[in-house]
């Protein structure tokens, strides 16, 4: 115990005294925090949107002009045919494209039914979705406004009421997506400084020279590894609280769910994640290196995270493949506490599997490096 | 006449791939000793260091350091010995006080033991008013005295130390000598590599490695007069012609 808390002491003189390191350690992150959760959010505004009217009748035209109340669509000038639409398109001056044919009216008063052309630009297959949404609604009501006023006209037998889908989301009821995106970007932050400071960290003594000289020592493996890690599950601790305090204050994102179960959860969660710096570490001869590799799971985590784009969208073998990312449990963890007041129970199955995984990583770990070569 | 084994090596093999570092090599050091292991770069002496104490794994060969097993007993030979790697392997950016703490409460001194130590150790080095400074600050001369009393502080029967001097000018090299001479004088085994032949002279008795083997193994006295010249520069360069 005496001889960790010799090592501890050491880190963090070490890293209270590094002048460039503090900065990236504190400031960075909450840089990002800031940046990120402004910038990356799921809403598709500022739709380019452009028409060809081939009908030019009140119904036509009344259906532009709901696009263009919207406030997501800019509606840009009308292309007079299809060939002068394509071109723009391939130029990219226009996301979407409504093409209206002629008799679109007729067809509608005579035969209950009418056909409309949308073509959208999907090179952003996630963009073109969401567009594609909102059209969809759009077209919708109008229909909905048309068929009132068109039986009203023709003195028709009312027809049943269609069925009027009224969305509610739950947990985030104003699909407020920094309230999405703030907890699962605190996730990355405290995952990327804690990966990236302990793996780093005991390359740098190999390169230097210094951990030979601890190797010559009688200091245990497990003593040495404890102290190691220590003062880096502190910074990611502290950098949590340094987060939620910001998602709150600054965001105003609702924590729903018990402070504490978040707190039990990451202090496992870092334990996984110092455990993987230091088998990285371990396997690597230079910062470089480990960095490289770091960064090499980091992305792969990320983007199979379910943070920015849903795990159920993924192919099945991709799926099964999240399974085994760490950032996946603790995004799911960290929204399910925040936004929807899970309980210790409902994290339960998340919180054993990180247990699990802490141990065999911390054990790979610990087994992996050598005092003697 | 010494006559106490305390470092034994049978037959201490090393391989990297089919390179073939350190060749069945066996000699003894004896108790108090100031025993140099000389050679010329790339010879293995840095290798065989290596496994004496305990980071490197030889391949083949059993060596016996204070009386113990390096392969089965290593955490308690790393009690009994003392270490200077030939890169310079304090903190830099702790100063010379922390280092002192740190190494010292690694090896498990109290806190009284480091405080006394740590008292002694920069009043012998005249380092009082640099005790605060960051140890990059210092030059490289002092560096490697305070990188030797460091590697004392837990009071080794044996202390390693592998080019110690390199690097350091005349005058510097000659007073880390004089610690060497002072820490035998305690009754401490050193164990020292080194590449400048007039060091050697210094020694109470050297070995001198080529290609993985130990080509003589003698008092510089006896050495010089069985290779027949006046200097160790001269047994050296004899041996290093038969090599090639």
């Amino acid at each position: 115990m005496r001889i960790i808390s010799y090592i501890v002491q050491k880190e963090f003189l070490q890293i209270f005294r590094n002048k460039a390191m503090l900065p990236i350690i504190f400031v960075l992150p909450l840089i990002q925090l800031l940046i990120l959760s402004n910038a990356a959010t799921f809403d598709v505004k500022n739709i380019k949107f452009s028409f060809i009217d081939n009908d030019r009748t009140s119904t036509s035209r009344g259906l532009i002009s709901k696009f263009e109340a919207s406030n997501y669509f800019d509606v840009l000038e009308h292309f007079t045919s299809k060939e002068l639409a394509d071109q723009a398109m391939e130029k990219g001056a226009v996301d979407v494209i409504l093409d209206i044919p002629r008799h679109f009216e007729r067809d509608l008063v005579k035969n209950k039914k009418a056909e409309l052309a949308v073509y959208t630009n999907a090179i952003d297959g996630a963009k073109a979705g969401i567009e594609n949404v909102y059209i969809n609604q759009i077209i919708r009501e109008y229909n909905q406004h048309l068929s009132a006023s068109l039986s009203l006209t023709d003195h028709q037998v009312a027809r049943p009421i269609n069925i009027l889908a009224i969305p509610a989301f739950w947990y985030n009821n104003t699909l407020n997506y920094k309230t999405f995106m703030v907890p699962g970007i605190l996730v990355l932050l405290v995952t990327m400084i804690t990966l990236f400071l302990s793996g780093m960290n005991i390359v740098r003594e190999k390169e230097i020279g210094t951990l030979e000289q601890i190797n010559v020592t009688p200091i245990r493996k497990s003593q040495f590894i404890i102290g190691k890690l220590f003062p880096f599950w502190v910074l990611g601790m502290v950098l949590l609280t340094v987060g939620l305090v910001i998602a709150k204050i600054v965001f105003s994102v609702p924590i729903v769910g018990s402070i504490g179960l978040i707190y039990v959860f990451t202090a496992v969660y870092i334990l996984l994640i110092l455990g993987l710096g230091l088998f990285i570490s371990n396997f690597t001869e230079t910062q470089q290196q480990a960095m490289f590799i770091a960064w090499f799971l980091m992305v792969i985590f990320i983007l199979m995270s379910g943070l920015f784009t849903p795990i159920e969208s993924m192919p099945p073998w991709a799926q099964k493949l999240t399974l085994l990312n760490p950032i996946r449990y603790y995004v799911e963890v960290i929204r399910m506490v925040m936004l929807k007041g899970s309980g210790f129970i409902d994290v339960i199955y998340q919180l054993s599997v990180i247990t699990v995984f802490a141990f065999v990583m911390n054990g790979l770990a610990v087994w992996s490096y050598k005092k003697t070569n | 006449m010494k006559t106490e084994k305390i470092i034994s090596v049978q037959n201490l093999t090393k391989m990297f791939g089919d390179f073939t570092a350190v060749k069945n090599i066996s000699f003894d050091v004896y108790k108090g000793e100031i025993f140099g292991f000389l050679g010329a770069n790339g010879a293995g002496k840095t290798t065989a260091m290596k496994m004496l104490i305990g980071i490197s794994k030889p391949t083949s060969g059993s060596s016996t350091v204070a009386g113990l097993d390096v392969a089965t007993q290593t955490e308690k030979v790393k009690k009994s010995i003392g270490y200077m790697s030939q890169r310079f392997s304090l903190y830099d950016d702790l100063t010379i006080r922390e280092n002192i703490n740190f190494f010292g409460g690694i090896y498990g001194l109290s806190r009284d033991q480091i405080r006394q130590k740590s008292a002694r150790l920069i009043e012998s080095l005249g380092l009082q008013k640099e005790s605060k400074k960051l140890v990059k600050s210092l030059p490289l001369g002092w560096k490697q005295k305070l990188a030797f009393s460091i590697s004392l502080l837990h009071e080794p029967k044996i202390v390693f130390l592998d080019e110690p001097t390199g690097g350091v000018d005349p005058i510097t090299r000659r007073q880390f000598w004089e610690l060497i001479y002072a820490e035998a004088d305690k009754g401490t085994t050193i164990f020292v590599t080194t590449h400048y032949m007039d060091e050697a002279e210094y020694c109470d008795r050297v070995s001198i490695m080529a290609e993985g083997e130990i080509e003589a193994l003698d008092s510089p006295k006896k050495l010089k007069k069985q290779y027949n010249t006046n200097s160790m520069d001269g047994v050296f360069l004899k041996l290093a012609r038969n090599v090639e």
